[in-house]
C-alpha cells in the first residue's frame, strides 16, 4: 500500500481551469473606474549626469494628472542613493544605465500620458560609461558610486577599503592548503569561462494598478515572487508605516525570480497617491528587455588539479559577476554555498565579486549565480575526465560528496542523494546505450543548488461542512498552491475538491517570505503541517467524548475522525464542524503554524543530452535530453516534472542563442524577434528521473525543486557539443557562428 | 462598427485603425487574450478570425469587420470545456498560463485542419506561440492526446 493517499500523485493544477478558460486574473488585467495611465520618462544614455530635469510643459498637457521625478518621492528625503533597502526607481542627479526611470507620468490616457512623456526636458552631461567588468574592477577605473566601498553591502567601510570601488561586494573562501593540494596533482588544467547577460523571459510583462483611498492607505495589485517584501519596499518608497499599504495577489505570468523587484508599483503607487485617482500602468515587451533586470553575465577562471586515478586534490576559482548599474543584488553572496558543494575537494580558494557597470542592473534568476559557476565548473570536470580517460559520470560519483562532508563554506552536508543521482543517470545511459552517428555527442553535467528557506506562516479553517481552507500569504510561482493543497488532503484524509487555498492579501494572510529560492513548498509547507496538526488537536478533542475513545488515538480518514482501534467508530468532520459553532460549541476551529529557520535540504540533478551538430552551419539540434534529481520526495511528480522541463528549455536557450547586445551599454535587442528565445522545435521532449532520497529536515523528506534543474544545463550542453566536434567553447551563447568558427579553427590546426 | 466575438455582436466605440488585441483587452474587458509583446512574436494575443489563428497584436479591427471572431473565452460552449481545455488541465500543460490561451486557439485552428499530426507538425503549429515555463513537453503531449482521440 502507498504511503500516502493524496501526497505523490499527479494531481493537476487547482488554478488550470481559470488559465485554460482565460477566466484568471493577472495585474494587467485590473480594471477600476475612473481610472489613468501612468507612463515613464527613462534616460537615453547610459552614465550621465542630470544638468536639468523640466517637467512643466508636461504637466501643462491636457490630461496630464501628475508628473513626478525624484525629488517628489518621500521616501528619498533621509535616503542615501546606497541605503540598500530598495532599488532607487527614479534617478536623482546621475543616471547609471540606458533605460533608467527619471520621471513618471499620469495621464487620461495612455495616448497622453506617452505625449506628456515627451514634452519632458532633461538635459544630460554624458560621462563615459564603464561597461566592462575587468575594465571596471581596475582600481584606476573612476567608480560609478563615489560613495560605493566595497562590501558595502555586508558591512560599513572600514579604513582598509578607504577608496571607493566599483567591486560592490567581494567574497573569499580558503580551505585546506592550495599550493600542497596542487602539488599532488598529476594533472591541472586552468581555464577561463564567459556566459552573457540574460532574460527571464517570463511572457507577461510587468504591469501595476494602484488606488489610495480616502484615509491615505494605498492598494495595489501587482505581480510579485512576495507579497510582503514588495508592501515594504512600496511603503518605504512612500514614505509609509507598511500597514498602510496593501497588496493584492494576482496570477503571475512567470516570474523564474524576476518578479521580486518591482519596476511599477511604488511608481504607480505614488501617482495614485498623489492624484487620487487609480492609476495603471504597463511595461512594453521593449521595456521588459531594456529595464527588465536581467541575469549576470560572467568572467570565471578556474583551475583543477586530480590525481592519475581521478581524485581531485586541489581547486581553486574567480567568479565575476556583471551587478550592472546598481549595487543591491549581489551574487557573489550565493557563491559560497553554492559551488564545488557537490565534490570532495580538500583543498580550495574562491574568490567571487560583484562588479558594476553603466549597463541594465541586474537580478535573481532561476539559482542565482550558479548557473554561471556551474558552466564553468562543470565543463572544466568535462575536461578533465576527458584528460583522464575517464567516464564523466563515474569521474563525478567517485569524487561526490556525502552526509558529514564539508562543504567549502564550512557546512557539514545532511543526508543528500548526490552519489545516488548521479547513479540513476548512469543507469539510464547504460539502458539507453550509446550515442550512434556522426556529428552526435553526448554531454553530461551535474548541477547543485543549496537551497533557501524563509519565514512563512498558514491558518487552516474547517470548515461547517468539513471540507478545509487554508489561508496562505505566498503567491503561486510554480503550483504551489496545488502542492500545499494535496498536503492538507492527506494531512485531514480529505479529498483535493475539499480542500480550499486562499492566498490573501497583506491584511488578511499570515507573514510568509517571498517564493524564491526554491524555498516555497519546501519550508510553507512545515507551517501548513502544523496549522494542520494544531486544527487536528481541536477537532480531536471535540471527537473525544462523542466517541468515547482518548484524543490521541482518534486519526483521520475519508472525511471523518475515526477511532484508531475500532474504525466503526467515527464521526464525519462536517459533524465536527458544525458542533463546534453556535451556542454551546467551543467556536470554530481554526489551526496555526508558523516556521522560521529551517535549514535547507541541498539537492542535485544530472543532466545528459545528446545533439546533433551541422558541419556546415554550426546549427545545433537537441536531440534529446534527460535529467535525474533527487527532489527529495515528490508531493507532485507532474508538477516536478514540469519544473524541470521548463528549466532545462530555459537553459538551453542561455546555452545557444540567448543574450542581450549592447552598443554604448544601451540593449539593442528589445523584441522577442532579437532576443531569440526556445520554441517547441528548439526543443526535444524532456525525460525526468525522480531520485527520492528523503531530507531529514522537510515534511515528508521534501527538497528544493525548481531551480536545480536550470544548473547543470549550460554545461551539459556545451560537453555534448564538444563530444560531437571536438570543439570546446568556453563562451556563451554557442551560436552556430561560434561553433563554425571552432570548427574552421580545428581544421587549420 | 460592430464586431462578432463568440458569437456574439459588440459595438465598438474604438477606431478602426486600433488593434484587435486593444479592443479586446481594453474596450471589451475580454482580457483572457494577453499581450506578451505587441509585435507578433510571441502568440500570447492568439485568436481565431474565421476558424484562422491569428496573432490579435497585428490586426486592426477594420480588418475584422463582419467575419467570426474567437477569443478563449468561446472556446468552451455551454459550460462545456473543449477536449483540449481539459487535456491541458490533466497532462500538466499549464504553469503560469499566461501563453495558454493562445497555444489552446493555435492549437485548435491546428488540429481542425490536420486532425492526426506527428510531434515534429506539432511543434511546427505552436512555434509561434512562446512558452517560457513548460519546455513545451507537456504542451505537445496534451495536444497528441487529442489528435489520438
Ligand atoms: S502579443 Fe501578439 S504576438 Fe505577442
Ligand atoms: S505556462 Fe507560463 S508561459 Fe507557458
Amino acid at each position: 500500500m502507498a504511503k500516502y493517499s493524496v501526497v505523490g500523485k499527479r494531481i493537476p493544477r487547482i488554478d488550470a481551469l481559470s488559465k485554460v478558460t482565460g477566466t484568471a486574473i493577472y495585474s494587467g488585467d485590473v480594471t477600476l473606474p475612473d481610472m489613468l495611465y501612468g507612463k515613464v520618462c527613462r534616460s537615453p544614455h547610459a552614465h550621465a549626469i542630470i544638468r536639468r530635469l523640466d517637467v512643466t510643459k508636461a504637466r501643462s498637457l491636457e490630461g496630464v494628472m501628475a508628473v513626478i521625478t525624484a525629488s517628489d518621492v518621500p521616501g528619498y528625503k533621509n535616503r542615501s542613493p546606497l541605503l540598500l533597502v530598495e532599488m532607487p526607481h527614479l534617478a536623482q542627479e546621475k543616471v547609471v544605465y540606458a533605460a533608467q526611470p527619471v520621471a513618471v507620468v499620469a495621464a487620461t490616457s495612455i495616448e497622453i500620458a506617452e505625449k506628456a512623456v515627451g514634452l519632458i526636458e532633461v538635459e544630460y552631461e554624458e560621462l563615459p560609461p564603464v561597461l566592462d567588468v575587468l575594465e571596471s574592477m581596475k582600481p584606476e577605473t573612476p567608480p560609478i558610486y563615489p560613495d560605493l566601498y566595497t562590501n558595502f553591502i555586508a558591512r560599513p567601510p572600514t579604513d582598509k577599503d578607504s577608496k571607493p570601488s566599483n567591486i560592490a561586494y567581494h567574497i573569499s573562501v580558503n580551505r585546506g592548503d592550495l599550493e600542497a593540494g596542487f602539488r599532488e596533482a598529476d594533472l591541472i588544467i586552468e581555464n577561463t569561462f564567459r556566459t552573457q547577460p540574460i532574460h527571464h523571459g517570463y511572457l507577461e510583462p510587468f504591469a501595476a494598478v494602484a488606488k489610495a483611498d480616502v484615509n491615505g492607505k494605498v492598494t495595489i495589485w501587482t505581480q510579485t515572487q512576495g507579497v510582503f517584501t514588495a508592501r515594504q519596499m512600496i511603503a518605504e518608497f512612500l514614505g509609509l508605516p507598511p500597514t498602510q499599504v496593501k497588496l493584492v495577489p494576482v496570477e503571475i505570468g512567470g516570474a523564474f525570480g524576476g518578479k521580486s523587484y518591482l519596476p511599477l508599483a511604488p511608481l504607480c503607487a505614488l501617482l495614485a497617491m498623489k492624484t487620487g485617482r487609480p492609476v495603471r500602468m504597463e511595461m512594453s515587451r521593449d521595456e521588459v528587455l531594456r529595464d527588465g533586470r536581467p541575469a549576470p553575465g560572467s568572467v570565471t577562471t578556474i583551475k583543477i588539479g586530480v590525481t592519475k586515478k581521478g581524485y581531485i586534490t586541489a581547486a581553486s576559482a574567480t567568479f565575476i559577476y556583471d551587478a550592472g548599474g546598481f549595487p543591491e543584488m549581489s551574487h557573489t553572496m550565493f557563491v559560497r554555498g553554492n559551488t564545488f558543494s557537490q565534490y570532495k575537494i580538500p583543498n580550495i580558494k574562491i574568490e567571487a565579486f560583484d562588479v558594476l557597470t553603466n549597463t541594465v542592473p541586474v537580478t535573481y534568476y532561476r539559482a542565482p549565480s550558479t548557473p554561471q559557476s556551474h558552466f564553468a565548473i562543470e565543463s572544466q570536470m568535462d575536461l578533465i575526465s576527458r584528460a583522464l580517460g575517464m567516464d564523466p559520470l563515474q569521474f563525478r560519483i567517485q569524487n561526490s560528496t556525502a552526509e558529514g562532508d564539508t562543504t567549502p563554506s564550512g557546512e557539514i552536508l545532511p543526508k543528500v542523494g548526490f552519489k545516488e543521482t548521479l547513479e540513476r543517470m548512469a543507469e539510464y545511459l547504460r539502458q539507453k546505450g550509446s550515442l550512434q552517428g556522426e556529428n552526435r555527442g553526448r554531454g553530461v553535467a551535474c548541477g547543485f543548488w543549496h537551497g533557501a528557506a524563509g519565514s512563512f506562516g498558514a491558518y487552516v479553517n474547517v470548515n461547517i461542512d468539513g471540507t478545509v481552507t487554508l489561508v496562505i500569504g505566498v503567491t503561486d510561482v510554480s503550483g504551489s498552491r496545488t502542492s500545499i493543497a494535496q498536503i492538507v488532503a492527506e494531512e485531514f484524509g480529505i479529498p483535493m475538491e475539499a480542500v480550499s487555498i486562499v492566498v490573501g492579501d497583506t491584511d488578511t494572510a499570515p507573514w510568509s517570505s517571498p517564493s524564491v529560492g526554491s524555498q516555497t513548498i519546501y519550508s510553507l509547507s512545515h507551517a501548513v503541517y502544523r496549522a494542520c496538526q494544531d486544527a487536528k488537536d481541536q477537532l480531536r478533542r471535540l471527537a473525544s467524548p462523542r466517541l468515547g475513545v482518548p484524543a490521541s488515538e482518534i486519526e483521520f480518514a475519508n472525511g471523518q475522525a475515526i477511532f484508531k482501534g475500532d474504525t466503526q467508530k467515527s464521526i464525519p468532520l462536517a459533524a465536527l464542524g458544525r458542533s463546534s459553532l453556535g451556542f454551546r460549541g467551543e467556536g470554530p476551529i481554526v489551526g496555526r503554524g508558523s516556521i522560521a529557520g529551517l535549514p535547507p535540504a541541498p539537492s542535485v540533478a544530472v543532466h545528459a543530452v545528446d545533439v546533433e551538430v551541422d558541419k556546415e552551419t554550426g546549427k545545433v539540434k537537441v536531440l534529446s535530453y534527460a535529467v535525474a534529481q533527487d527532489v527529495g520526495l515528490a508531493i507532485n511528480p507532474m508538477s516536478i516534472e514540469g519544473q524541470i522541463q521548463g528549466a532545462v528549455t530555459q537553459g538551453i536557450g542561455w546555452a545557444l542563442m540567448e543574450g542581450y547586445v549592447f552598443d554604448r551599454g544601451k540593449v539593442q535587442n528589445t523584441t522577442f524577434l532579437d532576443y531569440r528565445m526556445p520554441t517547441a522545435t528548439d526543443v526535444p521532449m524532456i525525460d525526468t528521473m525522480l531520485v527520492e532520497v528523503g531530507s531529514t529536515t522537510g515534511i515528508y523528506g521534501l527538497r528544493h525543486v525548481g531551480e536545480p534543474p536550470m544548473v547543470g544545463t549550460l554545461a551539459a550542453v556545451a560537453n555534448a557539443i564538444h563530444s560531437a566536434t571536438g570543439v570546446r567553447l568556453k563562451t556563451l551563447p554557442m551560436t552556430p557562428e561560434a561553433i563554425l568558427k571552432g570548427i574552421k579553427k580545428q581544421g587549420k590546426s | 462598427m460592430k464586431l462578432k466575438i463568440n458569437g456574439r455582436e459588440y459595438e465598438i466605440v474604438s477606431g478602426p485603425g486600433t488593434t484587435l488585441l486593444d479592443v479586446l483587452r481594453y474596450e471589451l474587458r475580454l482580457t483572457g487574450t494577453k499581450e506578451g509583446c505587441g509585435t507578433g512574436s510571441c502568440g500570447s494575443c492568439t485568436v481565431l478570425v474565421d476558424g484562422k489563428a491569428i496573432n490579435s497584436c497585428l490586426v486592426i479591427v477594420g480588418e475584422v469587420e463582419g467575419k467570426e471572431i474567437t477569443t478563449i473565452e468561446g472556446l468552451s460552449r455551454q459550460g462545456k470545456l473543449h477536449p483540449l481545455q481539459q487535456a491541458f488541465i490533466n497532462e500538466g500543460a499549464v504553469q503560469c498560463g499566461f501563453c495558454t490561451p493562445g497555444i489552446l486557439l493555435t492549437a485548435k485552428a491546428f488540429l481542425d485542419s490536420n486532425s492526426h499530426p506527428t510531434e515534429s507538425q506539432i511543434r511546427q503549429a505552436i512555434a509561434g506561440n512562446l512558452c517560457r515555463c513548460t519546455g513545451y513537453d507537456k504542451i505537445v503531449r496534451a495536444i497528441m492526446s487529442v489528435a489520438d482521440s
